[in-house]
C-alpha cells in the first residue's frame, strides 16, 4: 500500500455458530454466522487481542481497504493501523458486524435456513447484551480467551460496558467513548421519529420487504437524514454549511441550501446500501440498553462486578451522548473504586467527533493504548 | 495557577525529586487510603503518595497537556473543572480529599472548600501565604508580589484569591471548619516563628467541626 499508516489491503471472514444463542427477549437463533475482519497479528499467549464495537451503522470493516482503488478505507481507519493509536503492530484487532447487521453477519436481510428465504421481520430483535453473547462465541472461534481491550464508540461503548459487566474476567481495559449508560427520553424519540419514517412507508410490507422486491427507501432515508442533523452540533453544521445556497433562491421546494443537498446526499446514500430491518434493531438495541435497570436504577450497583480497567471519553459538543451521561459512567465506576480515567474532550463536532482524528482525542487514545501490557 | 509553574520539574517513577510540601502531605495521609487531589496537575504528587504510601489516587484536572500528562504518568485522572463543584463525588468517599496550590486560583473558593469537606473525612489546603515578609516588602517598595510561588505580573496572574495564613484562619473559624493541625515551609524549612511574617507555603489538615 502506498498509503502512510494504513493495514492495507484486508479481507473479511466468516464464522458459522451451529450451537443456539439465547436472547434477552426469550428467543433463540439456533445457528448464525458473524463476518469479521482482523489486523495485526495474535501474539503467542495471546495476550494482545482487541476487539471494536460498533456503532448504529457501523460494520466490521473498521481499518483497511478491499483493494488498492477501493475510495474509502474502514470507517475507523484513522484510529487503527501500524503506528496509529490503536498500534496494528502491538495489538490484534477484531472487528465484527453485529447480529442483526446488513453486512455479512446473520440479519434481517440474509437467509433463513429453515425457510430459503430472507428473515425479514422474522429476524428477532437483538439486544446490546446478546450482541456481547455472540462476540464472546466469535472469540472462542478464534481462540483467544482474554481481551487486551474492548474499544467502542457509541452504541459501541454500550457493548464495551457490557463486556464488563458480562464477562468481567474477560477484559482487561474498556475504551467507553462518547457514550452513556442508557439512552434519554429525548434519544428515545429521535429513534421513534427514525422508525416511524420506515414502517409507515408503503413499501415496508410489515418488514417482509424483500418478498416484495422493494425497500422502504424514502423511509430509511428519511431515518439517516435525522440522524445525521443529532450527530452534528449547530455550530458544526453552521460552519460547514451556514446558510450558504447552491446557486439563488428560487422560491421553491428543490435543493437550494447546502445544508439540504447535504442531507439529500447522506440519506440517498445510506439508503442505497443499509437495510432497513437492521436500522429499526439497532435503535431498538439501543433503546433497550440499561444495565442498571434490574439493580434498581443504581449504576454503582450494576457495575460492582466490572473489574476492568476504563476509560471513559467525551465530546463537549456531543449533545446526543452528553459529557454528562458519560460522567454517570465514571461516577458508578469512582463508587466503585475502580481503574477510571475520563477525558472531555474539546470538539466542535458532536457525536460524530469520535470519529474524527483530532490530535488531543487521537494523543488519549494512543497514550491509553500503548501503556497496556501486552 | 503557581502548580504549572513547579511543575517545571519533571517527576518520573524512578526519580522522584524531594518535595517538602509533598513529604508533609504524605505525613498527614494514611497507609493504602483513597485519596483525592484536586487540580493534580502531572500527577506527580499522586504517584508519590502511591509509591510512599500505597495509596489508592484519583486526580482531579482541566487542563488536556496536564490530563495527558496523568495519563501517561499512570494516574487515574478525571477531566472536570473544579469550578462547578464535585457532583460526581459521594459524600465522604475519600479519606483524604487535597488541594495543593490552587486554592488561590479558584473564583468559587467557599463552594470548593465546602465539597472538599463534603467528599472527603479530611481535607489538606495548601497555598502561598500572601503575608510573607518578601510579598510585603515588595508591596511596601510600591508593587505587586512576584516571586518564585507567585511568578505572574498583576496583569497575566491566574490568582483571584490570594490570602494570607491569619486570613485564612479566620475563615476556618468563620466556617466551623476544625484545623487539625497547620505547618508553614519556606525552602523546605518549616516555620514555627511568626508564621505569617515568614512563611511562604502554609499547608492546612482540616476536617469539618
Amino acid at each position: 500500500m502506498s498509503e502512510h499508516n494504513s493495514i492495507g489491503i484486508v479481507k473479511a471472514q466468516t464464522a458459522h455458530f451451529d450451537t443456539p444463542l439465547n436472547l434477552k427477549s426469550g428467543g433463540t437463533l439456533p445457528q448464525f454466522h458473524l463476518v469479521y475482519e482482523t489486523y495485526g497479528t495474535l501474539n503467542a499467549d495471546k495476550s494482545n487481542a482487541v476487539i471494536i464495537c460498533h456503532a448504529l451503522s457501523g460494520n466490521h470493516h473498521v481499518a483497511g481497504r478491499y483493494a488498492e482503488t477501493d475510495k474509502n478505507a474502514g470507517w475507523w481507519d484513522n484510529l487503527i493501523g501500524p503506528n496509529k493509536p490503536l498500534d496494528t503492530n502491538k495489538f490484534f484487532v477484531i472487528g465484527l458486524n453485529n447480529l442483526g447487521g446488513c453486512h455479512g453477519s446473520s440479519g434481517p436481510s440474509s437467509i433463513n435456513p429453515e425457510t430459503n428465504q430472507p428473515f425479514g421481520a422474522s429476524f428477532p430483535i437483538v439486544t446490546v447484551e446478546d450482541w456481547v453473547n455472540s462476540q464472546v462465541r466469535l472469540l472462542e472461534h478464534l481462540g483467544i480467551s482474554t481481551l487486551a481491550a474492548v474499544v467502542g464508540g457509541s452504541l459501541g461503548g454500550m457493548q464495551a460496558l457490557q463486556w464488563t459487566i458480562a464477562y468481567p474476567d474477560l477484559v482487561r481495559h474498556a475504551l467507553v467513548i462518547a457514550s452513556a449508560p442508557n439512552l434519554t427520553a429525548q434519544n428515545i424519540a429521535f429513534n421513534e421519529v427514525a422508525r416511524q419514517a420506515i414502517m409507515t412507508d408503503p413499501e415496508f410490507y410489515a418488514g417482509d420487504y424483500y418478498a416484495h422486491n422493494t425497500v422502504p427507501r424514502r423511509g430509511l432515508r428519511i431515518a439517516r437524514m435525522l440522524g445525521h442533523i443529532t450527530y452534528l452540533s449547530d455550530d458544526a453544521m453552521g460552519e460547514k454549511f451556514g446558510r450558504k445556497l447552491k446557486d439563488t433562491i428560487k422560491y421553491g421546494f428543490d435543493v437550494e441550501f447546502e445544508m439540504e443537498s447535504y442531507l439529500r446526499y447522506q440519506g440517498d446514500k445510506f439508503a442505497g446500501e443499509f437495510d432497513a430491518n437492521t436500522y429499526l434493531r439497532m435503535t431498538r438495541a439501543l433503546d433497550y440498553y440499561d444495565p442498571a435497570l434490574e439493580f434498581d436504577n443504581d449504576l454503582s450497583a450494576a457495575l460492582k462486578v466490572a473489574k476492568a480497567q476504563f476509560l471513559v471519553v467525551s465530546f463537549t459538543s456531543d449533545w446526543r451522548f452528553s459529557p454528562a451521561r458519560s460522567r454517570e459512567i465514571v461516577k458508578a465506576l469512582l463508587d466503585n473504586e475502580r481503574t477510571v480515567s475520563y477525558a472531555e474532550v474539546t470538539a466542535a463536532h458532536g457525536h460524530d467527533a469520535f470519529l474524527m482524528p483530532d490530535a488531543h482525542y487521537h494523543a488519549i487514545l494512543r497514550t491509553y493504548l500503548q501503556k497496556i501490557e501486552v | 495557577m503557581t502548580k504549572t509553574m513547579d511543575n517545571n520539574v519533571n517527576f518520573t517513577n524512578s526519580e522522584i525529586k524531594y518535595r517538602q510540601d509533598f513529604a508533609i502531605i504524605a505525613g498527614w495521609v494514611r497507609f493504602g487510603s483513597k485519596v483525592l487531589d484536586l487540580g493534580c496537575g502531572d500527577g506527580s504528587l499522586l504517584q508519590f503518595l502511591h509509591s510512599s504510601l500505597e495509596a489508592r489516587a484519583y486526580g482531579v484536572e482541566k487542563d488536556d497537556a496536564n490530563w495527558l500528562a496523568c495519563l501517561q504518568n499512570g494516574t487515574n485522572v478525571i477531566q472536570m473543572d473544579l469550578e462547578a463543584g464535585l457532583s460526581g463525588f459521594e459524600d465522604q468517599s475519600f479519606d483524604t480529599v487535597i488541594l495543593s496550590q490552587t486554592l488561590q486560583a479558584m473564583h468559587n473558593t467557599e463552594a470548593i472548600v465546602q465539597e472538599m469537606l463534603r467528599v472527603g473525612r479530611e481535607v489538606i489546603v495548601t497555598f502561598p501565604n500572601f503575608g510573607y515578609w518578601r510579598n510585603r516588602l515588595q508591596i511596601t517598595a510600591g508593587s505587586m508580589p512576584v516571586s518564585k510561588t507567585l511568578p505572574y505580573q498583576w496583569y497575566d496572574t491566574p490568582n483571584v484569591h490570594l490570602c494570607t495564613i491569619n486570613d485564612f484562619d479566620k475563615f476556618c473559624k468563620n466556617h466551623k471548619i476544625e484545623v487539625m493541625e497547620r505547618k508553614v515551609i519556606t525552602d523546605a524549612q518549616e516555620i514555627s516563628f511568626m508564621p505569617n511574617f515568614l512563611g511562604n507555603l502554609a499547608m492546612y489538615r482540616l476536617k469539618a467541626a
